[in-house]
């Protein structure tokens, strides 16, 4: 379990690997505003490699969603598997989201 | 035959993950579609003991929290209590609506409603009971039938 970060061109991309649960969801947002605060300003979570997100996990997508977009940067959601689309659509925060099929389409959007 | 599953846990959030694992490792002798038992019941189980860490029991780490499972061919039930002084649970609001959709929280009761076939509190709200069963008409997550 954790998350692994790295800058292809002009974008942040972070992998989540294991679940985005109450118990690491902070370790996440601590790394995501690092780099806000370093200057990036484009984001893709690329969550191809995550087993569940629980509601912690959603609320720190969504405070990272505000704190991005209030230093003018973008935030995209990438590689959600069926189970994590359905968490996503049930609170439907699927209309909050930009959420891309995959990595790649996540960067060409950004 | 119906097995009984019982732990308790220090009010530890990083004890969670591992304690939904086990208890998981321990359900699949229910007949349960794998993925209505990872994400419905994972979830909710982890919505159930998140809360009870964070604010039935305060986060005081002194005070722990007691799980009880009991699996059955065809139903899970999954009982967490605290030693907290309980909480109302119609009074949080719907996370869905316009006003509540940018919220950083509030999604754990919902997420367990949406996922679990039954969800009761006991009357002073420091237990929470969770069903969820094996119906072939009703393998979705949002419990919808798939249709043909």
């Amino acid at each position: 379990m954790g998350f692994q970060m790295e800058r292809l061109g002009e974008v942040t991309v972070v992998d989540v690997e294991g679940q985005l649960i109450v118990g690491n969801r902070q370790k996440l947002k601590e790394k995501v505003l690092e780099q806000l605060e370093g200057g990036d300003r484009k984001f893709v979570i690329d969550f191809s490699n995550t087993g569940y997100i629980d509601s912690s996990g959603l609320g720190v997508l969504v405070s990272l969603s505000k704190k991005i977009r209030e230093q003018g940067g973008e935030l995209r959601l990438a590689g959600l598997n069926e189970d994590l689309r359905t968490l996503f659509e049930l609170t439907k925060l699927d209309t909050l989201f930009k959420i891309a099929n995959s990595r790649r389409e996540a960067m060409v959007d950004l | 035959m119906n097995t009984k599953l019982i732990l308790e846990l220090p009010n530890d959030l990083r004890e969670i993950e591992h304690a939904v694992e086990f208890v998981m490792q321990r359900c699949t002798t229910c007949q349960m579609q794998g993925r209505k038992l990872k994400l419905n019941l994972g979830v909710s189980l982890t919505e159930a003991l998140s809360n009870a860490m964070l604010y039935g029991n305060d986060k005081d780490s002194r005070k722990r929290v007691r799980i009880e499972v009991i699996v059955g061919e065809h139903e899970i039930k999954a009982r967490v209590t605290d030693e907290g002084a309980g909480f109302d649970p119609g009074g949080i609001p719907d996370p869905t609506s316009p006003d509540h959709l940018e919220k950083c929280s509030g999604r754990g009761l919902f997420l367990m409603r949406e996922l679990m076939d039954e969800v009761h509190f006991n009357e002073s709200g420091n237990q929470v009971t969770l069903v969820i069963r094996s119906d072939t008409d009703d393998d979705e997550a949002g419990g919808e039938a798939d249709e043909a």
